[in-house]
């Protein structure tokens, strides 16, 4: 009996290995088969994946080289931009905004203007002091003339020789001929010129009086001044003998509308003279019948009143002593009366 | 004092006109002479009674009583506010249409004094109709009326640009343009001064009063005998330059800056000033109007004024003007550095005595930053302060590595000596200019 036991678990174990041996073997069978698959799928799958890379990566090589050869491009045009707006830019600032020879020119130009202008200031200058000198001068000719006419006194005579003349000398002074020159001074013509002068001073108009008014006082020294509320005869010359100041359009046209007026007036006086009888009356016998027309205003309501042309007085013929009133005489004169007849016969009226 | 205004008062109604005249005459000079008895005048009342009778009385009158309304305007604004207050105004302009020239000129007188004051009494004489009437006088024949005339309408136009444009709507540019040429000294003092009142506002009215064509006749009033007429026509010039670098270049052209040196050359003192301050305007607004300055030798005359003056304000402004010319570039820098006035200028920067205006108008950053000319900078750098030293040394540092004889010339006048005296504190800019010049030279000659 324990046989048929040791048997059957050898044969057991037996089968078990064995059991387990085909196991193994056909774990190791389908694992085989199984990795050949996934072997298979693996190389498919690279495959696949190796030509989709490709095709991706080519695709984006394209555009990194049209990328590429933009940016070489753009490059290239920026490189020649750049060129010319060197040259332009060049070219515009030198000859618009800071333009090098033109601001020297310029400069020189200014220097040029500035010494002429130096020099015309310069000759302005120069003539405004000759002018001051020249007036000055002629100030100082007048005092000394104005002296020597106020020390006319000092001339020397023939039996006495002046101030200015004396016998050691081998001619007489300058002063002795300026007093031979001049003319006296008499004080009332010099108490005359001061008040006037002053007067017109105080007009507060240009510095000097105008010329004619100084040759006035000439006029005005055997006159005495009128008496009464008159003004100034000075100011009434002055004002009488002020020069005109035409308007532009008087002044300026040749055919002055005065002169024009004048024409017509000279025309008219030719044409029809006021003084008629003196000349030679055309037709003049052609109005004799023609009757006198009275004015509206001086005929009254039907025929012409005698107002202001006959008499003023009142007449009452009833009361008249003969048939005509008193004549009214006048009392002769008596120096009217030898009127013509005091010295000779050829003065009588005739 | 001693009541005789209330004394005079009554004689100011009295029947006899000549009485009438004296008293008003007598109330003017009292009122001349004080501030105080101006004050009892008006007070007193007299300023309305004058006004009312005014328009029926004969010019000797209207001349006199023009005369008081003158004088009592002249003290203080406040007086002047009287007599606007009691209706003078009016009454004045009725006067200045009147014919005689006497009365015409007194009463443009009174506005004159009136107007002078502020803006508001200036707004009062236009609103009563005068500035029109005021250019009919400027074009009288009479020379004291066109100078009354003139001062008036300057008075009035100084105050603000309004009262200016309406000087300048009544025409009266042309009227004083056509004076300047005149030979009467005053007048042309009061002329070339409304011009200027006229023109310093804006530019427009600048414009407008250079369009009258005064350019160049302008200028010979530069030449002329009297100071101040030197002075208002400077001012004028200084005035229309100011506002834009058009005007200057106009100025430019016709001569203006020569003119101008000559003249500064010529005046000494406070005449001087506006034509300084007109070449440092010229030179502000542009390079080529500073290179056109420097050109028509306009350097020395300001370098003169700089070391002659005595007062402040005159060496502030040749020291402004000369900044102004040199800061520009390095060519304008050299310019102003080669006529040997940058030590001039130190000299005021340090000197202890003159006033904060004057260090900062003399302040020499402007030239110094564009002064390249090294041996001008050479003797600042032994004097200067460290403010001062930071520019120059900073200016050497910029041109000594690129210039080989420069370089020479640095370490021979001793000025590498100097440059290591110096302390600075590391990291300042001080250090790294010095550095710069350090590392031009091998290290031997800098140990």
């Amino acid at each position: 009996k324990h046989d048929y036991f040791y048997i059957f678990r050898a044969m057991d174990e037996d089968r078990k290995i064995k059991y387990k041996a085909a196991v193994k073997i056909q774990s190791w069978f389908r694992g085989c088969r199984v990795q050949a698959y996934l072997r298979h799928l693996n190389q498919v799958v690279i495959l696949i994946q190796k030509w989709w890379r490709g095709y991706r990566c080519r695709k984006y090589f394209r555009k990194m080289v049209e990328t590429a050869y933009f940016i070489m491009k753009m490059n290239f045009y920026n490189e020649m931009a750049v060129r010319i707006q060197k040259r332009w830019r060049g070219y515009y600032v030198r000859k618009y905004i800071h333009n090098y020879y033109a601001l020297k020119k310029y400069l020189e130009a200014v220097s040029v203007n500035n010494t002429f202008v130096r020099s015309e200031l310069q000759e302005y200058t120069e003539m405004k002091e000759s002018e001051k000198n020249m007036q000055d001068l002629e100030k100082k000719e007048k005092e000394k003339k104005y002296q020597a006419r106020k020390m006319h006194y000092l001339l020397s005579t023939k039996q006495i020789p002046g101030i200015y003349n004396s016998p050691f000398r081998k001619s007489p002074d300058l002063m002795e001929l300026l007093l031979q020159k001049s003319k006296p001074l008499s004080h009332r013509r010099q108490q005359m010129k001061s008040p006037v002068a002053y007067e017109l001073y105080d007009w507060s108009t240009c510095k000097k009086p105008p010329a004619f008014i100084t040759a006035l006082p000439l006029l005005l020294v055997n006159r005495q001044k009128p008496r009464g509320p008159f003004r100034d005869t000075v100011e009434v010359l002055w004002q009488r003998y002020k020069p005109s100041e035409p308007t532009l359009r008087v002044a300026e046209s040749i055919n002055s509308p005065l002169e024009k007026a004048r024409e017509g007036i000279r025309r008219k006086e030719w044409r029809d003279p006021i003084h008629d009888n003196e000349q030679f009356l055309l037709f003049s016998s052609y109005r004799e019948n023609e009757k006198y027309e009275p004015s509206l205003c001086r005929s009254g309501k039907y025929h012409q009143e005698a107002y202001g042309t006959k008499h003023f007085r009142e007449v009452h013929p009833e009361k008249w002593v003969a048939d005509k009133d008193f004549q009214t005489v006048l009392p002769s004169i008596v120096l009217f009366e030898k009127f013509g007849k005091t010295y000779s016969s050829t003065g009588q009226i005739v | 004092n001693s009541g005789v205004v209330s004394l005079l008062r009554p004689l100011l109604l009295d029947v006899v006109p000549s009485i009438r005249q004296t008293s008003a005459l007598a109330l003017g000079r009292l009122a001349d002479y004080n501030v105080d008895l101006a004050e009892v005048v008006v007070k007193a009342g007299i300023l309305p009674q004058l006004v009312g009778s005014l328009p029926e009385e004969n010019r000797h009158y209207k001349k006199t009583a023009a005369f008081v309304l003158r004088v009592v305007a002249k003290h203080s604004p406040q007086l002047a506010q009287a007599v606007v207050q009691c209706g003078a105004l009016e009454t004045l302009v009725i006067c200045l249409e009147d014919f005689d020239p006497g009365v015409k000129e007194a009463a443009s007188w009174a506005f004159d004094y009136v107007a002078r004051h502020n803006p508001e009494l200036s707004q009062a004489v236009v609103d009563a109709g005068a500035v029109p009437l005021l250019v009919l006088c400027i074009q009288e024949p009479e020379i004291a009326l066109k100078r009354i005339a003139a001062s008036t309408l300057s008075d009035i136009s100084k105050h603000s640009p309004e009262l200016a444009q309406t000087v300048v709507d009544a025409g009266a540019i042309a009227h004083l343009a056509q004076m300047i040429p005149n030979p009467d000294a005053k007048l042309k003092r009061q002329v070339l001064s409304a011009l200027s009142q006229i023109a310093k506002h804006s530019m427009d009215l600048a414009e407008l009063v250079v369009e009258a064509e005064i350019f160049p006749v302008v200028l010979t009033c530069l030449k002329d005998s009297d100071e101040y007429v030197k002075k208002n026509g400077a001012t004028l010039i200084r005035e229309i330059a100011k506002h834009s670098p058009e005007l200057s270049q106009l100025i430019v052209n016709s001569g203006g800056v020569a003119a101008m040196i000559d003249c500064i050359g010529s005046c000494r003192g406070t005449v001087r000033l506006p034509g300084i301050m007109m070449l440092g305007y010229v030179a502000a607004h542009s390079e080529n109007l500073s290179m056109a300055v420097i050109v028509s030798k306009g350097i020395p005359p300001l370098c003169a004024c700089l070391v002659e003056e005595h007062e402040d304000h005159i060496k502030a402004a040749a020291a402004w003007a000369l900044g102004q010319i040199g800061r520009h570039s390095a060519e304008h820098a050299r310019h102003v550095a080669v006529a040997n006035v940058l030590p001039t200028l130190l000299d005021i920067y340090m000197d202890t005595r003159s006033s904060e205006d004057l260090k900062m108008k003399a302040t020499l950053k402007n030239i110094l930053q564009k002064c390249t000319h090294l041996p001008s900078l050479e003797p600042l750098l032994h004097d200067a302060p460290p403010n001062i030293m930071k520019h120059i040394v900073g200016q050497f540092s910029k041109v000594l590595p690129h210039d080989s004889k420069a370089r020479r010339l640095f370490v021979t006048t001793g000025g590498l000596k100097k440059v290591q005296e110096i302390k600075a504190e590391p990291g300042s800019l001080l250090q790294e200019y010095i550095s710069a010049i350090n590392n031009c030279y091998p290290e031997e000659i800098v140990r």
